[in-house]
């Protein structure tokens, strides 16, 4: 797929993306906006600049790997990847309704998810599994993993931090969206993951950390990556500085849109601003 | 004497068999390859396993990371540490109908003196009640290595369940594994014994007891749970009319329960079921176990005295 290089082009897309995420919630009255707006500059940069892919051909073999561990931000997925052409975009309006392809967590019978999530904490032992597949059959594509900063306090998170470094998978990267806030309260007063570059670190992964919405900064993030000189034999977690409901002023640092559409007068609001974004 | 050969051992030998045959079999493991015996497969094969540690849920979800890149995981520990990953292997397995192969050892009471915490008694339970799992619980070393080879011709997700103490060995080389299909053993006209695991020799050693008494006893061997043969069950219901059901399991949600089931949909007949009775197990050894929990020869006579008493006349 042709790829963008152009930080205002991608902060342009990503913003309209922002869009689709809030009618896609507002339509199915229903969904995460919260972790869907954190994640999406990342995950525009990620799809349009980074990733070795092609949607006409969803299961290229030699395609770059994504995997969303946090899979209640399908919001965000979707609309990537019916920007991209993954499926038509009249699959947007079916999200979250019965008989519908675009189920509420990521399902991979939809082109383009890699896996089934919805129960946190599993996307990274997963993502290890086609870790180890591609080092077995000697291929050299990369496996991506996006995670919640909850999701961490999953003990298996660790297990598979764990695996991965202990087996130097350097073809597996992990977006760490940071946005600080989960289902029920803020992550620091729930349980506190801090501190948690250490953490990666002491289970030896290289640690990049970033402001997970400065597009510059995502771009020269996944290049280190992806450089052997600087990750230097190991996986590496790229640790993004995200604020939950970036783009509309009341879902930003609120926790009650982690998982709540707006309503009409909500809905209308966050339009005009996400309007104004460009 | 029959010759005694655990369960796991006939997996051990298939899995390094399968390992030989087909680059596609990953081997993993979490601490307990010398107990399943899947360290024979780890020797000769040192790139294509995984040692987890003491991490099942990681091991489980990474298994299925391989199967959706095109291997064929085995992933073995303890049954009773399979189900530490339970909602893995509901949510990223079994839901996703992928490719793993779910082995779990050390089943039953049969496990003897490690004592009730590694005594699993309810994977056969809890494994059934999945969508997309198929469920085997094999009755000696000779099935349960034909039933490896099996797993690994079947796509979807699989449980497999063996056993850590020697037991007589039924079958010989020749044997022919059929997914799904139960095994007759033994024909009679008057009671139909269905047993599962290490209760089939049990089960055999009933019907000789019950033919002394001029009782003739069907004996089927079960070594699929799920899907259960359902035909063979309506069958047996049919034409003896009086059934037993045997397992080393809780008497809730194995074979007992998959063979009422059957009946109560398609076939009605009295039914008793022989195995652990909604209760844990404790130290011992295997043999004394059995005896005390119920799980013998002439607990199953007396089990089939009583379905025959209740036939419909």
């Amino acid at each position: 797929m042709q790829k963008l290089n152009n930080p205002e082009q991608l902060k342009k897309i990503a913003n309209s993306l922002r869009k689709v995420i809030v009618e896609m919630v507002h339509r199915a009255q229903s969904g995460h906006p919260g972790g869907s707006l954190s994640a999406i500059d990342i995950l525009t940069v990620l799809y349009y600049y980074k990733l070795h892919h092609d949607p006409k051909n969803p299961k290229w073999q030699d395609r770059d790997r994504f995997v969303l561990s946090k899979g209640h931000c399908t919001p965000a997925i979707y609309a990537i990847l019916a920007e991209l052409g993954y499926f038509p975009k009249e699959e947007l309006l079916g999200y979250r309704k019965i008989n519908a392809l675009l189920q509420g967590h990521t399902s991979i019978h939809i082109h383009g998810i890699e896996m089934s999530a919805g129960s946190l904490g599993q996307g990274l032992s997963y993502g290890n599994g086609i870790a180890f597949a591609a080092r077995l059959d000697k291929k050299d594509y990369k496996v991506y993993v996006m995670i919640g900063d909850g999701e961490t306090q999953e003990g298996q998170v660790w297990e598979a931090a764990q695996t991965a470094g202990v087996h130097k998978l350097d073809n597996m990267v992990v977006l760490l969206d940071r946005n600080k806030i989960q289902n029920d309260w803020f992550v620091e007063k729930t349980k506190s993951i801090e501190p948690i570059a250490d953490k990666w670190k002491a289970f030896n992964w290289h640690v990049i950390e970033i402001d997970g919405h400065d597009v510059k900064q995502i771009m020269k993030a996944l290049d280190d990556a992806n450089n052997p000189a600087i990750v230097n034999g190991k996986p590496c977690v790229i640790i993004a500085q995200t604020v939950k409901g970036k783009g509309v002023s009341f879902m930003e640092n609120n926790p009650d849109f982690h998982g709540k559409a707006p309503n009409d007068a909500e809905f209308k609001q966050a339009m005009e601003e996400l309007n104004k974004l460009g | 004497m029959p010759e005694m050969i655990a369960t796991r051992d006939g997996f051990g030998k298939a899995l390094l068999n399968l390992g030989r045959e087909n680059k596609l079999v990953v081997n993993l493991e979490a601490d307990l390859g010398k107990s399943t015996k899947s360290i024979l497969f780890a020797k000769e094969f040192p790139d294509r396993t995984i040692n987890f540690g003491i991490s099942e849920q990681d091991m489980i979800t990474t298994a299925a990371g391989l199967a959706y890149s095109g291997k064929i995981p085995f992933a073995s520990t303890f049954a009773i540490f399979t189900e530490r990953a339970f909602e893995q292997i509901r949510n990223s397995v079994a839901r996703v109908n992928l490719n793993v192969k779910i082995v779990g050892s050390h089943s039953g009471l049969l496990t003897g003196d490690d004592g009730d915490s590694a005594q699993c008694i309810e994977d056969l339970s809890v494994y059934r009640s999945l969508p997309n799992m198929v469920v085997l619980s094999p009755a000696d070393a000779v099935e349960t290595e034909k039933a490896t080879y099996a797993m690994a011709e079947h796509v979807g997700p699989m449980y497999l369940r063996t056993g850590r103490e020697k037991i007589p060995v039924l079958f010989d080389a020749n044997y022919k594994f059929e997914l799904g299909k139960g095994v007759l053993l033994r024909d009679g006209k008057d009671v139909t014994l269905f047993a599962t695991g290490p209760l089939v020799s049990i089960a055999l050693d009933a019907a000789k007891l019950l033919e002394q008494e001029k009782i003739y006893a069907r004996v089927i061997n079960i070594h699929t749970i799920k899907p259960i043969d359902k035909d063979l069950i309506i069958k047996a219901a049919t034409e003896t009319k009086a059934i037993v059901t045997a397992e080393d399991h809780n008497t809730i949600g194995g074979l007992g329960s998959a063979v009422s089931e059957v009946l109560t949909e398609y076939a009605l007949a009295p039914l008793e079921r022989v195995g652990v009775k909604d209760r844990f197990g404790e130290s011992g050894k295997p043999a004394e176990l059995y005896k005390k929990y119920g799980l013998t020869a002439e607990e199953i006579v007396k089990h089939a005295k009583k379905a025959i008493a209740r036939k419909r006349v």
